[in-house]
């Protein structure tokens, strides 16, 4: 019918048998095919039982029980694996100074009544609030309540040790190790493991989001009240620089400064379209001169055209003179 | 600001530790749904899965026109349904033209698509359609044997991979204890062709043998039926990475520097370093002085004042 092996894949872990090498040697009718699988599959399961009941078993009263080997087929898992929680601070602490949990009882006997109360909660040991009496010391001030006194150290421990809680979950939420009981609520991170957390608007953000959107009002939101201790809305641009309305007759030295400047700007990014005629007169008649000052020396002539084609000299040209010279030189060349 | 939410009642507190991802998973919720239209062979189909997974498997009744399991804007009711029953195994049923008799299973990780194998279902016969002795029928909920019979599941890929589905679909928990009297069904699947699996649900009886090991004999109860492999798509390769990882504490050390002797037990070597006699530092030259003037001292008992050693100055 049918080459039979007798090595069969067996994973035991899984109770699972592989039979690579079974054949059907002619295309099988329906009742064969059902025939033939099941007596395979009675041969396999006949392999993994041997394998099976050879197992150390201890016997229980429903029969006996065998430690199976984990499984050789991976199977891949459902969820991801949960990551380890990082110690707290006060885990922390206590390894560094050595500190060891020791078990505790439940119930403690009190002294004072003589009868076994519980460690915390409802009618406990050593409750704070229970003193009758408390006794001055020396170090007290007249004025102070000692049972008020109590109560706000009571609450700032309490309130200390919640910020603390805080601290280590979200500590643990950066890592991604929340406990899967807790939620951190502003957060509203969901509580299975991969999902992305939403986007988390720094502190400084938050800061100027009322400051843009007061810019949208008539004012430009000079004038909105503000909370107190908001900053004031910050100006990113510049502002504009007026000059002072009295300073001098004619044009002082503040607006000559300032239309120097613009001037320097419109004519810099402009000075290959600029020629100062005359400078390049000048520089031409300049040269020519010293050309025929040689040329005089040899022959012992002089020129003296040079000054008429001067031109005058004004402060707001200095930028166009570098201009022109290269100007004038590039023609040359 | 944020705030810490916990659930107030234990009930809802033990309800969210069983959602909780795991060191070491229990077994695998199953949800069994179906399309648009279904026929009577897919309906029996499906039901019949149901009860062969009773424990641990969740039914819904309506139709769900909007899933299209290998399209991908068709996932995201799949998705949602698996994150709100906890299930990360699905079985979903449809019938068309196109596609008669459909059967798509699919696996989820962490609540998003892993993989899926898309089957048809031809030649099927339902569990009422045996008829055996009823005192053999299995169990709800207990560990099956897989019979896995045919070359094509080493070698083709499509087998392979329905091979690792339907063993994830019906083989419950991993288990470390294992009751021997509980065994009682087998799966057997057999690749009749390169895209064909037969597959069947048997029931086991051990039968007295002269060995301590019983002789195993399988009476078939159903249900049987021949798959058809459609389509599948395999789990990304970075996917299949990260679900695969075991956790490093789990990670079986091999012990080192142990072996046994038949006559000592239990022995380990131990290894001292070599001793360095010359070039070791002394750590306090003074009381090497101090030393010399004590024996000395000791020395010369009639002596009463000892010449003082200058001090030496080392770098």
């Amino acid at each position: 019918m049918g080459e039979q092996s007798s090595n069969f894949e067996v994973d035991l872990g899984n109770l699972m048998a592989f039979d690579p090498h079974h054949h059907f040697s002619t295309p099988p009718s329906r009742e064969e095919l059902v025939k033939e699988s099941i007596q395979q599959g009675t041969k396999l399961v006949q392999a993994i039982a041997d394998s099976l009941f050879s197992l150390t078993s201890t016997e229980d009263r429903d029969g006996p029980i065998v430690k199976l080997p984990p499984p050789t087929t991976r199977l891949p898992r459902e969820k991801p694996l949960p990551k380890p929680r990082p110690p707290t601070k006060w885990e922390e602490f206590a390894k560094k100074k050595g500190i060891k949990n020791y078990k505790k009882d439940k119930q403690v006997f009190d002294e004072q009544t003589g009868t076994w109360k519980r460690r915390y909660g409802y009618d406990r040991v050593n409750d704070d609030n229970d003193v009758p009496i408390i006794e001055a010391k020396l170090t007290d001030e007249p004025g102070q309540d000692p049972f008020a006194k109590r109560r706000t150290e009571k609450k700032q421990r309490v309130e200390k040790q919640e910020k603390n809680r805080l601290h280590n979950l979200k500590d643990a939420a950066k890592v991604g190790a929340l406990p899967s009981h807790v939620q951190l609520a502003a957060t509203a991170l969901p509580i299975t493991g991969t999902q992305a957390a939403p986007k988390k608007i720094s502190k400084d953000e938050l800061g100027n989001v009322a400051g843009m959107a007061a810019t949208a009002t008539a004012s430009g939101g000079k004038f909105d009240k503000k909370l107190a201790g908001e900053k004031p809305a910050k100006h990113d641009k510049k502002y504009r620089k007026f000059l002072p309305v009295v300073e001098g007759s004619g044009m002082g030295s503040l607006e000559r400064q300032q239309t120097d400047k613009v001037l320097n700007k419109l004519l810099s990014s402009n000075s290959h379209n600029i020629l100062d005629v005359n400078k390049a007169v000048n520089f031409y008649n300049v040269k020519k001169d010293k050309k025929r000052k040689h040329q005089g020396k040899d022959q012992g002539k002089t020129s003296s055209t040079s000054s008429k084609l001067k031109s005058k000299k004004s402060p707001y040209k200095k930028m166009s003179k570098k201009g022109s010279s290269s100007e004038g030189k590039s023609k040359r060349n | 600001m944020l705030h810490i939410k916990t659930p107030k009642s234990g009930r809802a507190r033990r309800e969210l530790k069983k959602i909780a991802p795991k060191l070491v998973e229990t077994g695998k919720k199953t949800l069994i749904l179906h399309g648009t239209k279904t026929s009577n062979v897919i309906n029996s189909v499906l039901t019949e899965i149901y009860h062969l997974k009773k424990d641990n498997a969740v039914k819904y009744t309506k139709r769900n026109d909007n899933i299209r399991p290998f399209e991908s804007g068709g996932e995201t009711s799949l998705e949602f349904y698996s994150l709100k029953t906890d299930c990360s195994l699905f079985v979903f049923g449809s019938h068309s033209k196109k596609r008669p008799d459909n059967l798509v299973i699919g696996r989820t990780y962490d609540h998003h698509i892993y993989d899926l194998v898309e089957v048809g279902i031809e030649n099927f016969k339902s569990m009422q359609s045996f008829s055996y002795d009823k005192r053999f029928a299995p169990l709800i909920g207990s560990k099956p044997f897989f019979a896995f019979i045919g070359e094509g599941f080493e070698n083709i890929e499509e087998l392979k991979h329905i091979k690792e589905v339907l063993l994830d679909l019906f083989h419950g928990q991993a288990v470390t204890n294992l009751n021997l009297a509980g065994l009682d069904r087998v799966y057997v699947c057999t690749a009749v062709s390169s895209n064909k699996v037969f597959f069947t649900h048997c029931a086991l009886r051990m039968k007295k043998s002269g060995t301590i090991v019983p002789r195993m004999e399988l009476v078939e109860v159903g249900p049987s039926m021949d798959l058809v492999i459609r389509r599948h798509r395999l789990a990304d390769e970075s996917l299949r990475k990260q679900s695969m990882k075991t956790a490093p504490e789990l990670k079986i050390r091999k012990e080192k520097n142990v072996s046994r002797d038949v006559i000592e037990g239990k022995i380990g070597k131990v290894y001292i370093p070599d001793q360095q006699v010359g070039s070791v530092p002394l750590p306090n030259k003074s009381k090497g002085l101090k030393r010399e003037r004590r024996e000395a001292k000791t020395k010369g008992e009639g002596k009463t004042h000892v010449d003082k050693k200058p001090k030496q100055q080392d770098s």
